[in-house]
């Protein structure tokens, strides 16, 4: 692995503070770089024609490409600290905040009789998250312990294979808590109203993703940043067996990590239902797929990464579902698989990371 | 029942060829593996599939035998090359719409009098291009293994995950391409969400010279027994190439590149140029298998290329025994019968529905293999040397240049 290399601030696996950039020399552009940055060019005129055509229409679905970015922010983080922590591109993930969206739905329906919008809705709807996330949390530790533990050391397809049984036990769960059908509508207490910013009408439901989903992020960021399990966690990604010897318990750590990872989930969860008033039992494997696209973005293992990719491959999402001179919504999975691709094989380390080829 | 009697012979014989080819098997095996030829060689005129109520109809052992074609065009990428491929699938929609565009009506949608037949069983009366089935398959093998080398030739160099996530990339690109082209830029690509079909039949072709040939077999859409026969061969075939490529010198060195990628390298073998023989020989398996399935379901339908395609196809390597071609055969078969048949029989035996947790006994099926038997059902000689090494190593034996 990349062991003795410092990273970017904010990648999970740096320990101590990076020196700033001024030991880089300067280098001059490779082939790829220059590639990429005609690719990006074209696709900036692509963006800008949208704009000039359309200038309302973009603007209402950036801001829907904002909000639904913040979701795939936080299901993003949960991969890339499971990548990053134990190189498991954790299948799973997306079921779990599919289980998020459908337990929520349930709490804030049969438990808590909530299907309109007043203020007693929006306290239990804070309830609802915080019940949610615990539940989610035990049962992404719950899965770690019982399914990915003992694969630690065996082959890297085992785990792999683990995973997507474990998204399909969980997809199971799904049909039996909220029914096979296709689309199961879920009531929203979040408020129906707009905003109106001059000529674009902004929908109040969107700010409120926001308003929730950004504390959670910066909650996330204090939490491995600055306590002493986030400065463990860093460790145990950039060395287990060094972690181990300096006495860290790396299974607890391990196990926090699921936990945080599923915490976040839920919340995507929950928010994702109330944006959608539907839940679907098999909605998480595709978001999950996306979630992970934005993950490779940033570079898989950084965190800071995780959440600008989220909210990029949110805009490039709604850009493609709704604005005016794209491709629409039949082709918004050839898109993100296009650029996951792209980046993977061009820019493997993602937008921050180096593009060097792994050394033995 | 003189059909019967013949087919035995045949498979005795084989089975003897077998048993002179590797002298070292044990009576046991032998015995075992010449019972299982019999049976699958006389399996549809069992009664274990007389109709469509019981354990194991016959339209249920051909679509197993297609997803056994697919586990073992596969075991060629995963079991021998070792590259993990998430996207299997892709070359199974190749191979199907190869199969909807050169054997039905499809083309009317490109030239509304267009007509070509070639040795085909369809009407000639009938626009569009008609080609034989054989003719088909030659043709579906060669797109696939062309569709092998592209996807592969960016993407072979990419470490095990990254590669398996641009796979799965590809295939789901496939998938939405194929589905949004019945209007590509104008032109009727794929027909869309509506499917191609009918696909023509396959015929007995020259067959019919033999005298009598004609009045015993009909080999019509509804006929599953020759499509059964037809479908066996094909994955004997395939299981031969790949016993035959692994003793090789390409099977070794995807070996050498699956045990250590820059060791491999190191003593000269071709690194990109085996992965790619890996991926368009894999990919033929999948191109073929395509065609056939087209041919045996009689429409070309894109909701039948889910991304779960290439997942079953994998957990059937995986649960199989990597590696294996016996293995990844029957975990192909013991997957698409619990798919098809298994569930929806024991159920109905039972009283209780096994159906609603299916997609949950599948996941906890892979789950509890992995955790408990990860080498699979028939492990790889490979697998149990290994193992065997490991456990001397444990208990404190030399470890000289014996282990490997």
């Amino acid at each position: 692995m990349k062991l003795g290399k410092f990273h970017e601030q904010g990648d999970i696996r740096t320990v101590t503070t990076t020196t700033p950039a001024a030991t880089k020399p300067r280098r001059e552009l490779s082939r790829t770089d220059a590639i990429g940055l005609a690719v990006l060019a074209a696709f900036a005129v692509w963006v800008l024609f949208s704009f000039i055509s359309n200038p309302t229409l973009f603007a209402k679905v950036l801001v829907i490409g904002i909000s639904n970015g913040s979701l795939y922010a936080l299901v993003a983080l949960g991969y890339t600290m499971v990548y990053g922590i134990i190189e498991l591109i954790n299948f799973a993930h997306g079921d779990v905040f599919m289980l998020g969206s459908v337990i929520a739905a349930l709490i804030l329906e049969k438990l808590f009789n909530q299907t309109e919008s007043n203020p007693t809705a929006w306290l239990l709807l804070l309830v609802t998250l915080v019940i949610t996330m615990v539940i989610c949390a035990v049962l992404n530790m719950t899965i770690e312990r019982l399914a990915y533990r003992r694969l630690r050391n065996a082959p890297k397809l085992a785990p792999l294979i683990t995973a997507v049984g474990v998204s399909y036990i969980l997809q199971n769960v799904g049909i039996k808590l909220n029914g096979t059908g296709s689309q199961v509508s879920r009531s929203s207490v979040l408020p129906k109203s707009k905003i109106g910013l001059g000529p674009i009408d902004i929908e109040v439901k969107y700010l409120l993703v926001l308003a929730i989903t950004i504390p959670l992020l910066i909650l996330m960021t204090w939490l491995v940043q600055k306590t002493k399990v986030g400065k463990a966690m860093r460790a145990t990604a950039q060395d287990r067996d060094a972690s181990r010897l300096m006495g860290i318990n790396v299974d607890r750590i391990i196990s926090y990590t699921f936990a945080i990872g599923g915490a976040l989930a839920a919340a995507a969860g929950l928010m994702a239902f109330q944006i959608n008033e539907s839940t679907r039992y098999d909605a998480g494997f595709r978001f999950g797929l996306v979630a992970f696209t934005a993950a490779v973005i940033g570079g898989v293992g950084n965190l800071f990464g995780a959440v600008l990719g989220g909210y990029l491959i949110g805009i490039i999402y709604a850009l493609t579902e709704g604005a005016e001179g794209f491709l629409g919504a039949a082709w918004v999975q050839t898109m993100v698989f296009i650029i996951l691709i792209l980046f993977v094989t061009f820019r493997p380390g993602g937008i921050f990371g180096s593009n060097e080829t792994e050394k033995v | 029942m003189i059909k019967l009697i013949v087919t035995m012979v045949v498979i005795l014989a084989a089975v003897g060829y077998f048993l002179h080819a590797r002298r070292g098997l044990s009576p046991t095996r032998a015995a075992v593996g010449g019972a299982c030829a019999a049976i699958v060689a006389v399996a549809p005129h069992l009664w274990i599939a007389k109709d469509t109520e019981s354990i194991f109809p016959l339209s249920t052992m051909v679509i197993c035998g297609v997803y056994a074609l697919f586990a073992l065009g596969l075991n060629i990428v995963v079991g021998y090359a070792g590259l993990l491929d998430l996207g299997y699938v892709a070359f199974f929609i190749f191979g199907a719409y190869v199969g909807g565009w050169y054997m039905s009506i499809y083309a009317v949608n490109l030239n509304e009098s267009f007509k070509f037949h070639f040795l085909s069983t369809a009407n000639p009366n009938m626009p569009g291009v008609h080609l034989s089935f054989w003719l088909v398959l030659i043709i579906a093998a060669v797109v696939a293994a062309i569709a092998g080398v592209v996807i592969g030739a960016p993407t072979l160099r990419l470490k095990s995950d990254y590669l398996a996530l641009v796979t799965l990339g590809f295939g789901e690109i496939l998938f939405e391409v194929f589905r949004n082209g019945g209007d590509i830029f104008g032109l009727n690509l794929t027909n869309g969400t509506k499917g191609i079909g009918p696909v023509d039949s396959i015929g007995t072709g020259p067959l019919d010279f033999i005298p009598g040939f004609k009045d015993k077999v009909t080999a019509g859409p509804l006929d599953l027994q020759p499509k059964y026969y037809i479908i066996l061969s094909m994955c004997l075939v395939f299981i031969w190439v790949s016993l035959k490529l692994r003793e090789g010198r390409l099977g070794r060195a995807w070996m050498a590149i699956r045990e250590d990628e820059l060791a491999a390298s190191l003593m000269g073998v071709p690194l990109m140029k085996s992965k790619l023989w890996s991926y368009a020989i894999g990919a033929v398996a999948g191109g073929i298998g395509g065609a056939f399935y087209a041919q045996f379901v009689g429409t070309v339908n894109i909701d039948n290329f889910q991304f779960i395609v290439s997942i079953i196809v994998l957990c059937s390597v995986i649960l199989g025994g990597m590696g294996n071609v016996w293995g990844v055969s029957l975990g192909a078969v013991v997957i698409m019968w619990l798919n098809y048949t298994g569930l929806q029989w024991t159920s109905d035996k039972i009283n209780f529905n096994l159906k609603e947790y299916e997609i949950g006994i599948f996941g906890l099926l892979l789950v509890l293999m992995m955790l408990f038997r990860p080498d699979g059902m028939l492990p790889a000689a490979r697998a149990k040397q290994v193992k065997q090494a490991e456990a001397l190593t444990l208990e404190g034996a030399p470890v000289g240049g014996a282990t490997a």
